[in-house]
């Protein structure tokens, strides 16, 4: 399996600068891509097809820094298996239970918990915030040290956030406005 | 531009569209379209099987469409890689019938004889290469051949076997908005976000794309693949035979040659409403009339509902890329159906900025195709495509439920490994059910095919380890490979799929498909033979009143009768190299004749 970050040139970092790996992006492509390849034999049609498919693989990972942040746990053998999505960080326990409540009301067409869930909203996303700015602290502490305790403390928070990040899709698809029809009958 | 034109052969990029395809190739000058023998550019998608069994392709088959309708197909692009369980709803209004056993692939009852939405597509490919060989004069064997974005994967493998059955290597498809886009980065802008509205005949794509320095990256695609100007037409013509109904007091539906003269009608009075604000409706059929005039506020609240589900779609494009509204610098507009004034205003409110409308909507597409032709041949290499899936892809798991692999908008070539084992000891083979679409459940989704991975080793439930990969490739067609993870041995995977074609069908059509062209092909020659013969019997008649002519010995002069009365005898035989070598016997005993007279009018 190609290394991700050695196909882009690139040292196993968790900030990176997406400017400069869309400019690596753009110039392996020009190099790999399967387009290249047409007037040549099949093996190499092939390898390109290989190659340019890594390619793209890498660079959907490498770009999102929360796809990124889990291949590098990935490479440096943590197990990330399925997000335990499932389990409730506990202070958030009563929150969530309430925020369940208004989301049943509010799919059997009770509009009337339409504020409370548009507070839950706000406040559910100002803790997306700040997780990832403790993820990206955490980034930043592990570029400059490379320790394991903080990959793992990387590995905790990631998995809290995938839960608020489920919460708030939740709330979002249920608040959803109807698009307007274009000539109001 | 670095081009380089002398090292490739002729690779042609064309647009097969729903209402019209169109050939274009790409030279020094840039991309142009290759008119046909009739010095059209737009070559009407429409299919006509003679009595004969001759095939007629576009003008004349829009003639035919209207007298023998039975016999005649449209739009058959809607039917590519769909089953009956899709369609069944529209083909009412289709004026040929669908044969039975067309469930995974559609059969078309034309005469005595069924043919697949992929052979009469061959039809008008087969065509569209004529066009262009007779413009090059030489063969053209490959091509670059543009698809609806939202083409799922059947639908795609459909256009490739196409295209074989035509007699062309597919070298590539290439997604029709992005086509438009190379054809207008080409032209007007170098850098910048650029979406893409296109709505045809009978699909809407919208596409959105970053282009910077020479790259189109497609950031997010998203359409509706049964979407178009059809349904338009289709609604205009229930709303017309209802009038004619009341009015005739006759139902003219099951009158295949009144609907389509009919649907005729429509299609002009939609056309004019792009340009004026009041059209009617006319048809004089049988002896009787019927006219209807609409106007422009009438029409748009009749189209409201079909123009509103584009709008979906842009607003999920949209957010898929990653961008707003404001950061979009250009919209293009690509096809047909975009005239419509209403589709202009519903795209202007929607990304609040006016559409680009100065590249011919139905052109761009095919010129845009021929520029991708020209960058696999190699001769244009500062631009580059980087297109996406527009579906999800999955396995089905446990439960009825979807895992999925590759996430729609993801970059193709893209590839996703999964390791699979078995559940019962002693299990030699899995099968791998594979689907797309964004839906939770199986039964809401595309179902693909079925990969049956045989011959694992008998082992205890759980040991076995089988490691596959499934391949998008740069087409946005799917393959799969498999790997035993203990042996490291490759296996072989058995692909069963659920909508298209088997290999050996398509390679069956696609020597029924070489007859049929041989036939064509030595039809043509014998009527260029029969050009000439005619040519030689008119210039050995002149001369035969020339004074030359009587200056000959007599067993010459016999010698020209006899050669004239033996070309006139082969004249009707269907062999033109009978006729080729009779012509020239007449030549050779015309040889000293010809000399005498040209000596005459020297001295």
């Amino acid at each position: 399996m190609t290394d991700y970050y050695e196909l882009f040139g690139l040292t196993r970092s968790l900030n990176l600068s997406l400017d400069d790996l869309q400019k690596r992006y753009y110039d392996l492509s020009r190099q790999l891509h399967p387009d290249r390849f047409m007037q040549k034999p099949e093996a190499e049609r092939q390898r390109a097809l290989d190659m340019s498919s890594a390619l793209n693989d890498a660079h959907r990972t490498l770009k999102d820094p929360i796809r990124r942040a889990q291949y590098l746990l990935g490479i440096e053998g943590f197990d990330i298996g399925e997000q335990r999505s499932k389990d409730v960080p506990p202070e958030l326990l009563e929150e969530v239970f309430e925020l369940n409540m208004a989301l049943e009301e509010m799919r059997g067409g009770d509009d009337s918990a339409r504020p409370q869930l548009e507070q839950a909203e706000k406040n559910f996303s100002r803790m997306l915030a700040e997780t990832d700015q403790q993820v990206q602290s955490l980034f930043e502490q592990y570029d400059g040290a490379q320790s394991r305790d903080t990959l793992s403390e990387i590995r905790n928070a990631l998995n809290r956030r995938k839960y608020i990040q489920n919460l708030v899709s939740e709330v979002e698809r249920t608040l959803a406005p109807v698009p307007q029809p274009l000539i109001p009958s | 531009m670095d081009i380089d034109f002398t090292s490739t052969g002729h690779i042609v990029g064309i647009d097969l569209g729903t209402t019209n395809s169109l050939v274009a190739f790409m030279d020094l000058t840039g991309p142009r379209i290759i008119p046909g023998g009739d010095g059209a550019q737009l070559v009407p998608s429409v299919v006509s099987i003679a009595p004969s069994g001759e095939v007629v392709v576009g003008n004349p088959a829009r003639e035919l469409l209207i007298t023998k309708p039975e016999r005649s197909v449209y739009s058959v692009k809607r039917l590519m890689g769909r089953g009956l369980g899709d369609v069944g709803e529209e083909l009412k209004l289709f004026p040929f019938r669908v044969a039975s056993g067309s469930e995974s692939v559609i059969q078309l009852q034309l005469g005595d004889r069924t043919y697949t939405p992929p052979e009469i597509s061959a039809m008008i490919l087969r065509q569209l290469k004529l066009n262009a060989e007779e413009y090059f004069g030489v063969p053209v064997d490959k091509a670059v051949i543009t698809v609806p974005a939202y083409f799922n994967d059947a639908q795609r493998q459909a256009t490739k076997d196409a295209g074989r059955i035509a007699g062309l290597e597919v070298l590539r498809l290439v997604n029709e908005p992005t086509a438009a886009a190379l054809a207008y980065g080409l032209d007007k802008r170098e850098s910048g976000i650029v979406a893409v509205y296109d709505l045809g005949g009978g699909t809407f794509d919208i596409s959105i794309l970053k282009l910077h320095d020479g790259i189109f990256e497609v950031l997010a695609t998203n359409g509706d693949t049964h979407l178009g100007g059809d349904d338009i037409d289709n609604l205009l013509l229930r709303i017309a035979l209802e009038d004619v109904a009341s009015e005739w007091g006759e139902d003219l539906s099951r009158d295949s040659e009144g609907v389509q003269r009919l649907r005729r009608a429509v299609i002009q009075a939609k056309e004019r409403l792009s340009f004026v604000p009041v059209s009617s409706i006319e048809l004089e059929y049988r002896g009787k009339k019927y006219q209807r005039e609409i106007g422009l506020e009438l029409f748009n609240k009749l189209i409201a509902p079909i123009v509103d589900r584009t709008l979906g779609p842009c607003r999920n494009c949209i957010k898929d890329a990653g961008v707003s509204v404001d950061e979009i610098d250009e919209v293009v507009m690509v096809g047909g159906s975009t005239r419509t004034p209403l589709v202009r205003s519903a795209v202007e409110n929607l990304f609040r900025s006016k559409p680009h409308t100065e590249l011919n909507p139905d052109e761009v597409v095919a010129l845009g195709a021929a520029v991708q032709a020209a960058i696999l041949s190699g001769a244009v290499d500062n631009k580059l495509l980087l297109d996406v899936t527009p579906l999800s892809l999955g396995i089905e798991t446990m439960g009825g439920v979807v895992s999925k692999l590759i996430h729609r908008n993801s970059t193709i070539p893209a590839s996703a490994t999964e390791t699979f084992t078995t559940g019962v000891d002693g299990q030699t083979n899995v099968l791998i059910h594979v689907v797309q679409g964004e839906r939770e459940l199986v039964k809401d989704n595309r179902s693909l095919a079925r990969f049956d991975l045989k011959g694992i080793d008998p082992l205890l439930a759980g040991m076995a380890r089988i490691e596959v990969r499934f391949l998008i490739d740069a087409n946005g067609i799917l393959s799969v490979t498999a790997r035993d993870r203990r042996t490291g041995k490759e296996h072989s995977v058995e692909v069963k799929p659920s909508y298209g074609l088997t290999d050996e069908q398509v390679e069956k059509m696609i020597q029924e498909s070489f007859e049929q062209a041989e036939q064509d092909l030595s039809a043509r020659q014998v009527r260029e033979q029969r050009v000439e013969a005619d040519a030689i019997l008119l210039a050995v008649d002149k001369a035969r009143k020339h004074d030359a002519y009587f200056e000959l010995p007599d067993d010459e002069r016999a010698a020209i009768d006899k050669s004239v009365n033996e070309l006139l005898l082969v004249y009707h035989v269907d062999d033109h190299q009978l006729i080729a070598a009779k012509i020239e016997e007449v030549n050779q005993a015309t040889i000293k004749l010809a000399e005498n007279m040209l000596k005459g009018t020297q001295t």
